[in-house]
């Protein structure tokens, strides 16, 4: 691991478990997910709809609902403390405070009834026990800092005077008010047009040297997390299949299901006549009431061997890539694009 | 604006205006949602029509399909003025001008079984066809759009989303359109589910000759599938081109800042485009009138520096 041995992680996620009670069955939203995060570090998390790649932070704020969640196994580690143990009046302090978040509906996460100024003031009282002169002062600087124009005006108003974008922001606000040693964004750009996505991540990425913070931001763009992304986990299924450095990620897979999101991809070169027909990845995304024994990617990965359907493959480091670069896979991509290459 | 081919849809001067109501004694007035947009496709052909939430993609593929028909300006399909057709023939003309939506849960019906949905289509227009016909025709839809027939009795919910997305687009070819308007098609669905979707428009576009109005905010997808692309800005058409040309030669400083936004799936590439990119650059934009700057590449006037 790249990991300097000296520092504990500032977050250190052991083989969490969520599942979700309904009627259809119980739901395997996460799946014994295990990784650590390093002050000042960028973790990007990809997956699609059932990757566990939402739910498991929820779960580790103690957001989702229980009944039907349940925290059915694991530990989450921030700055050494267990946040699934913590009683909630605790657990209160660190969200919020030393964990930001943004998630991805700033309209439903905001509250209508109150102005701006009043949703940034309370976890600046709350957390950092401000008086409400100095807390609102802090709001006006936070909104300079996510640069809405005229702040000290705006301050006042309700989130529906506020544009898409600068709802989004007054969210970042929210999240940043505290100076968290962590910010966690889900799908924080998602909704968003791109300029204004290309304005919210320039802003974090200032942020992010200004406040040292280390980030999760979870998507589905992979443009997005080649760009800010120290670390890259790749997940499906409630599980993590691959994680390693940004660049490793990218330009040497060794999963079979990264390899077809990335191949996914338009392919933009040459002209319009020449271009090859998109690689798709046949099949559905998986049932998450009915667990496979196996690799849950088997069933549409076009390498799986009889092993990967029988047993789950453990996250190891990859071998031969680059230190920290681990995969869950029993076989060997890059041995088998070439056989592919060499036919 | 005209494609090489005689047009398969001609569109001009539309524009889409909603009054907006006078609140507690303010002024009654009009909001202009799209304003004087003329473009044609031809047969065969994938038109993508980009921009930004309220620049009017919607609402233009709304009203060349007359389901939100335009306040002023025309739009012919096939030669055929569609504001002009009784509402018989139009009931017929709408056989062959589809929509496939962006989320295809909403546009199902969740108490009817997809085999009875699609059947619908045969049903409504094809009066004549026997029960026996239209089940086999039924079946020959889903094995086109790659679904099994076996799943014909099942109902929507029992399907992923890229599934709906196939039975829509199987019930959009059952009475053989030759114009489809697909608006954000992919957006609702999974990355890895985007590309067989995809696909699938491109294998039934190249077996069927249809056209398609491409409106999506994926701006690699547009370049990928589109062979023109027009940019909206603020119910205008700000540019137009042939797809590499815009992308590779954008005229308009606000095509130039939305293209420029694109996050690069490569992080050597991406990190160098962070760097350089300035997103605080405002949208130095005027209005104006068409020019064409290049064989086929639109620009609109005052903007070309």
């Amino acid at each position: 691991m790249s990991e300097p041995l000296l520092a504990e992680p500032l977050l250190d996620v052991r083989d969490l478990r969520v599942t979700f009670d309904t009627e259809g069955g119980t739901v395997h939203a996460v799946n014994g997910v295990s990784y650590t995060l390093r002050e000042g570090e960028t973790l990007g998390i990809v997956g699609e709809s059932g990757s566990g790649k939402s739910v498991h932070v929820l779960a580790m704020l103690g957001l989702i609902p229980r009944p039907p969640g349940r925290i059915a196994g694991g530990q989450v580690l921030f700055r050494g403390r267990d946040l699934l143990a913590l009683p909630e009046r605790q657990l209160r302090k660190v969200r919020g405070g030393e964990i930001g978040f943004v998630f991805q509906d700033p309209m439903s996460s905001l509250n209508p009834g109150m102005t701006v100024a009043q949703q940034i003031v309370e976890p600046l009282r709350i957390h950092l026990g401000l008086g409400s002169r100095a807390a609102r002062a802090r709001a006006r600087e936070l909104l300079d800092l996510v640069r809405i124009p005229n702040a000290a005006q705006r301050l006042d108003q309700y989130p529906h005077e506020f544009s898409g974008g600068q709802r989004q922001r007054v969210m970042i606000a929210i999240g940043l008010a505290c100076r968290p040693k962590l910010l966690i964004a889900d799908e924080a750009t998602t909704a968003l047009d791109v300029t204004v996505q290309a304005e919210i991540i320039a802003l974090v990425q200032e942020l992010k040297r200004e406040l040292g913070m280390a980030i999760i931001w979870i998507t589905h763009d992979l443009g997005v997390v080649a760009g800010i992304s120290d670390t890259v986990q790749v997940m499906y299924a409630g599980r993590i299949l691959e994680r390693g450095p940004v660049d490793d990620i990218f330009g040497d897979p060794r999963n079979a299901y990264t390899l077809g999101l990335l191949r996914s991809l338009p392919d933009l070169s040459g002209g319009r006549a020449g271009r090859r027909r998109l690689h798709q990845i046949d099949g559905s995304p998986p049932d998450m009431r009915r667990p496979l024994p196996g690799d849950p990617f088997a069933p549409r990965n076009a390498y799986a061997t009889a092993r990967c359907r029988a047993e789950m493959p453990p996250l190891v480091q990859a071998a031969g890539a680059a230190p920290g670069h681990l995969v869950a896979a029993w076989y060997d991509l890059p041995a088998r694009l070439a056989e592919e290459g060499a036919r | 604006m005209s494609a090489s081919a005689a047009p398969i849809l001609s569109v001009r001067n539309l524009s889409k205006a909603y009054p907006l109501r006078a609140w507690w004694g303010g002024k009654a007035s009009v909001f202009r949602a799209v304003h004087d947009v003329s473009f044609d496709i031809a047969p065969g052909e994938t038109l993508g029509l980009v921009g930004e939430s309220g620049s009017g993609k919607s609402t233009i593929g709304r009203a060349v399909t007359m389901l939100n028909p335009p306040t002023a300006g025309t739009v012919a399909f096939e030669g055929t003025d569609l504001a002009t057709l009784p509402p018989r023939a139009m009931r017929r003309m709408r056989g062959r001008i589809q929509t496939v939506f962006q989320d295809p849960y909403a546009a199902l019906n969740p108490r009817m079984s997809v085999g009875a949905y699609v059947a619908e289509a045969f049903r409504l227009h094809r009066p004549g066809m026997g029960a026996g016909e239209r089940r086999a025709a039924v079946e020959h839809l889903f094995e086109r759009v790659g679904l099994d027939p076996a799943f014909l009795g099942r109902f929507p919910h029992q399907f992923s989303g890229g599934q709906r997305q196939r039975i829509c687009i199987a019930r959009a070819i059952a009475l053989r359109p030759s114009f489809i308007v697909a608006d954000e098609p992919i957006a609702a669905l999974d990355v890895s589910i985007q590309a067989q979707v995809v696909n699938l428009l491109q294998d039934l576009q190249s077996e069927l000759g249809l056209s398609y109005l491409f409106i999506s905010h994926d701006l690699r997808m547009v370049r990928y599938l589109c062979h023109r692309v027009a940019v909206l800005w603020r119910g205008r058409i700000v540019e137009l081109a042939e797809s590499d040309k815009l992308y590779e030669d954008p005229r308009h400083p606000y095509t130039q800042r939305l293209l420029s936004a694109v996050p690069l799936p490569d992080p050597v590439a991406e990190r160098a485009r962070l760097a350089a990119a300035d997103p605080h650059l405002p949208p130095d934009v005027q209005p104006g009138d068409l020019v064409e700057v290049a064989p086929g590449h639109w620009v609109a006037g005052r903007a070309i520096a």
